[in-house]
């Protein structure tokens, strides 16, 4: 899968082990939404997302790490965060995606819910080796 | 870290005000301190005012949700009050509607509904 990063842009790369990373990844992307002037209810989404991604990444990873910028095409700017784990993958990718399906003790709104909030999703696993999810919420 | 939320009580009131972004065990202890709360001090009723939240994610969702549910179970009723525009929106495409928790719009219509008969006030 290619990287969402253009040359120079390159992101910050952050760990996530801990109950209380998962609220720093919150405030770093809330910094870059900030800074890529996202609109209120825009930079509400992409935090939403990413915190929910980056508790997936904890609770079914086993931790991982997320790396977060800003990023351009030709006619815009964005947020990305890629959101990486050495965890059990996902077996079943079309079931993970599905509303309140959850193999854990959660609602099942993670990964679904976060497509619905960002303008790109990426989610590539590969069973016993891990998870990755690309994230883009561009401004508008 | 596992921070804990200070509960007022007002009357037969409690009153919780989130004030800074909720690390998931402190979300917990506030769940598990209203229920005590609400036992130990014959609350009739629970406000949660989240204006300052700047997100609500599904963690901090289900456990409105979760506290609505146990306060009900006890013969209390839960009000979440506040929530901001962006943060619905949110919520709403997130997929949780909240469905069984009763919400106004700020603090001194969250008293007011708790004030009414349950009846009126389920909704």
């Amino acid at each position: 899968m290619t990287a969402p990063w253009a040359a120079g842009d390159d992101p910050q790369v952050y760990s996530v082990a801990r109950s209380a990373d998962v609220v720093q990844i919150r405030q770093v992307i809330r910094a870059l939404a900030q800074q890529c002037r996202l609109s209120l209810v825009d930079q509400t989404k992409m935090i939403t997302a990413a915190s929910e991604l980056a508790r997936n990444t904890l609770t079914y990873g086993g931790g991982g790490t997320v790396s977060a910028g800003v990023v351009s095409d030709a006619s815009k700017r964005g947020v990305a965060a890629v959101f990486e784990d050495s965890g059990p993958g996902i077996a079943d990718v079309d079931q993970a995606m599905t509303d309140g399906w959850t193999s854990g003790g959660g609602l099942g709104l993670g990964l679904s819910g976060a497509r619905r909030l960002v303008d790109d999703f990426r989610l590539h696993t590969v069973p016993g080796e891990g998870t990755t999810v690309t994230i883009i919420k561009w401004a508008r | 870290m596992s921070d804990r939320i200070p509960i007022l009580r007002i009357g037969d009131i409690l009153l919780v005000s989130v004030q800074f972004d909720l690390e998931d065990q402190t979300v917990l202890n506030l769940q598990e301190d209203l229920a005590e709360q609400i036992v130990a001090k014959s609350a009739q009723g629970v406000v949660i005012d989240i204006s300052a939240l700047e997100i609500v994610d599904s963690f901090v969702g289900r456990m409105l949700a979760t506290v609505a549910a146990i306060s009900r179970v006890l013969d209390a009723r839960t009000v979440v009050v506040g929530m901001r525009p962006a943060v619905a929106i949110t919520l709403v495409e997130l997929g949780l509607s909240l469905g069984g928790v009763s919400t106004a719009l700020d603090l001194e219509k969250g008293l007011a509904k708790l004030r009414r008969p349950a009846s009126s006030a389920s909704q």
